[in-house]
């Protein structure tokens, strides 16, 4: 605190090297954004944040200008305020006029802001830009007609994931974001994380819907409807009904989704610890076979196909274990198709997800079973939110229930899968376990907790000292690859999240998603983990009850016909 | 075998992004436009994604994305030429060619390209096709001058 600067006649102080906005901010003011990305260098693009700065000639861009002793600054004169409304108006002169039919309705920025401006008529009206709808992806939807071009997807796509597969095209009045020669997303290098939808102001991006032939299955008494949940949807989904962030409605999500009609209720956290028993038994195997290492988590499948992409070299590092999601969904369609004596064509599998990548791993021809679909459909935690509301469900006058057994019973090892660090503690859990017989004196590994984007510890396990390393956001990843092509040799394990600290922050989640939400959750879930009883995936009983009743041993033959998978280079452009 | 693409990046060791539009333009030079497959041969060699490429190459109006025809239309968008119609004219060509600007037609025989003034305001509006000056276009005189390239090729 080294510079004071007077903002509309009161003084405050600021540090060397803020930006005007930073400084503002920190002194609880505010002033509207657009373009602005916090943690990302400023562009001063869509100049929705300017300033009135005394001495100065035009308005300036709060977002870019850096804090000078004594500035003199009014953040709300009739001239600022003048011309953040025509900002507004000139974006919406182009903007499709059918909000009411907009995913985004009651959750857009642009609506906020011309609510905020007292916009009330359409002074400007400009030609509308007619372009196509890009429907080919199976995990997001882009609807161009809706971009105001805040770029924001473009950088988070570039800047935190490192996959560029979208770019603006074009110039002037006629520019437009696509993707490489105006291909459909599918054939982008997009790896469906879902990022680009979280930080999109408006309706222009959102994720492939499947909640149509969901309501279509649930009243259909042909089928059997299952559902399992992520790790993270029951302390990420509150914010969506107005509770806080954070807070876990695991026992009411479970009431919800039996009165909406899904006859059996299963928690993915139950196959996270079905993953931990094969990852980290390959993990062992690896260690103690001269395998191919670092082993590298494939539970992510936004990383999986940016590995496909950009890391072809590597892919022998990948785990070969399927993710929890396709682990639970093969599970479903054998072991639990069996004993409770139902076809699996008469099984409808559904994942709630709080990612849109597992809508795109969901239809990979891999992740099937004599041409049946391991799951489905998956959803959101938006869609789930969604379909509560659509049942008329009152999340206030339920009443908690536990999921169905066995396949919703869980260790909070399988929970803490939700957070960045989370997979990594787990397998270091149980790897300890089938190295040394003896578990660890404490579960929590230091080291690997916490939302940074690069952690890094070493973990004593009997005689040896594993290196494990857990990065989130694919541009982490990609540099942390590069270490290792260059030699870098004293990693074991790798944990990758495509998502910035993991699936809490996942592309499927609550669009309000921002930094003390993402903490909040996952700090409910390492409480969780703190609370439970068995915090361990080889103690997990019904886990144990499967490999006896089913599944043989990890990576057995059945283990390998199920649970894992393979990869393979994909050609980018 | 080289490819032409790679012949070009050859003159270029070390290369950065910063020699992106020198490159692109020397690729248009040898292969008439700049191919999905060059674009990305560059970016290989850049460490650019092909959709960077593409939005800087989309950016500047020098650059085309699909293979010329055998006759290149260029159409003049100057000032002259719009004051005497020009937008009219552009609008028959694209529909009696059907192809839209930047495009060619399917028998590959006309390319379309819309330029800034090229200094022949006198004959405004004019369109340069292969070299060759048409002046004072009007719609109606469109079809025989297509027609006079047409006849050349039976």
């Amino acid at each position: 605190m080294n510079l004071t600067i007077e903002v509309n006649n009161n003084n405050i102080t600021a540090n060397q090297g803020d930006t005007i906005l930073e400084a503002l901010n920190r002194n609880g003011m505010s002033v509207p954004t657009l373009c602005h990305m916090k943690g990302l260098f400023p562009t001063g693009a869509c100049r929705m944040c300017v300033v009135e700065v005394e001495g100065r000639r035009n308005l300036v861009t709060a977002c870019s200008e850096p804090v000078m002793d004594g500035m003199k600054i009014k953040t709300h004169s009739l001239r600022v305020i003048e011309s953040r409304k025509t900002i507004v108006e000139l974006l919406l002169s182009n903007h499709p006029d059918d909000c009411l039919y907009c995913e985004r309705n009651g959750s857009c920025e642009l609506q906020d802001l011309s609510e905020d401006l007292n916009i009330r008529e359409r002074r400007i009206s400009g030609q509308k830009n007619k372009l196509k709808l890009d429907v080919s992806s199976a995990s997001i939807v882009r609807d161009p007609e809706k971009c105001i071009l805040c770029g924001r997807c473009v950088r988070v796509c570039e800047e935190i994931e490192g996959v560029s597969a979208i770019e603006f095209v074009g110039r002037g009045s006629k520019t437009f974001i696509g993707t490489s020669f105006n291909h459909g997303l599918n054939l982008s290098t997009c790896v469906n994380c879902g990022q680009c939808i979280m930080v999109c102001p408006t309706g222009a991006l959102k994720e492939k819907g499947h909640i149509c032939e969901v309501k279509d299955m649930l009243s259909n008494p042909e089928k059997t409807v299952v559902v399992q949940y992520a790790p993270s949807i029951s302390v990420s989904l509150a914010e969506e009904f107005g509770l806080p962030s954070g807070y876990n409605m695991i026992g009411l999500m479970n009431a919800a989704l039996r009165r909406m009609g899904f006859n059996f209720v299963f928690d993915t956290s139950f196959s996270a610890d079905l993953t931990i028993m094969e990852e980290a038994s390959e993990l062992v195997h690896r260690v103690q076979n001269g395998g191919k290492l670092p082993m590298i988590t494939s539970c992510c499948p936004g990383w999986v196909k940016y590995a496909e992409e950009f890391q072809p070299d590597l892919l022998e590092n990948l785990s070969s274990c399927k993710s929890p999601q396709q682990m639970m969904g093969a599970i479903i369609k054998s072991y639990f198709a069996d004993t409770e004596k139902i076809a699996p064509e008469n099984i409808y599998s559904v994942s709630i997800m709080p990612c849109t990548a597992k809508k795109f791993e969901q239809q990979r021809e891999e992740m099937t079973q004599n041409g049946i679909s391991d799951v489905d459909a998956v959803l959101t935690t938006r869609e789930l939110a969604r379909l509560i509301r659509l049942y008329g469900i009152d999340i206030n006058k339920l009443e908690p229930e536990l999921a169905d057994s066995p396949l919703g019973t869980r260790s909070s090892a399988g929970k803490i899968f939700g957070t960045s660090g989370g997979v990594m503690e787990a397998a270091i859990r149980s790897a300890h376990y089938f190295i040394t017989g003896k578990e660890l004196v404490k579960f929590q590994v230091k080291g690997v907790r916490g939302l940074e984007g690069r952690k890094e510890a070493k973990v004593k396990v009997g005689e040896l000292e594993v290196g494990v390393a857990v990065v989130s956001g694919l541009k982490n990843a990609e540099i942390l690859m590069d270490e290792i092509r260059n030699g870098r040799n004293d990693l074991h394990f790798i944990e990758v999240m495509a998502c910035p600290g993991g699936c809490i922050n996942g592309g499927g989640q609550p669009i309000s998603t921002n930094e003390e939400a993402v903490r909040a959750r996952m700090k409910s879930l390492y409480d969780i983990d703190e609370k439970d009883a068995i915090k361990v995936s080889h103690k997990n009983p019904y886990i144990t009850e499967l490999y006896d009743k089913f599944l043989g041993k990890p990576l057995g033959h059945k283990s390998h016909e199920l649970l894992h998978t393979h990869y393979q280079k994909r050609d980018v452009n | 075998m080289k490819t032409t693409v790679q012949e070009i990046l050859d003159q270029y060791p070390g290369a950065g992004r910063d020699s992106l539009i020198p490159i692109l333009q020397q690729v248009q030079e040898k292969i008439g436009f700049l191919s999905e497959e060059s674009v990305i041969e560059v970016g290989k060699y850049l460490k650019m994604p092909a959709s960077k490429i593409f939005g800087v190459a989309t950016f500047y109006n020098q650059f085309r994305f699909n293979q010329p025809g055998k006759y290149h239309v260029q159409v003049c968008r100057g000032t002259a030429c719009h004051v005497l119609g020009s937008a009219t004219v552009l609008d028959e060509i694209e529909k009696q060619l059907k192809v839209k600007t930047g495009q060619t037609t399917k028998d590959k025989l006309f390319s379309l390209e819309v330029v800034a003034c090229i200094g022949a305001c006198g004959l405004a509006p004019v369109i340069n096709i292969n070299g060759e000056f048409h002046a004072k276009v009007t719609t109606d005189s469109i079809q025989s001058i297509f027609d006079s390239y047409r006849n050349r090729e039976e």
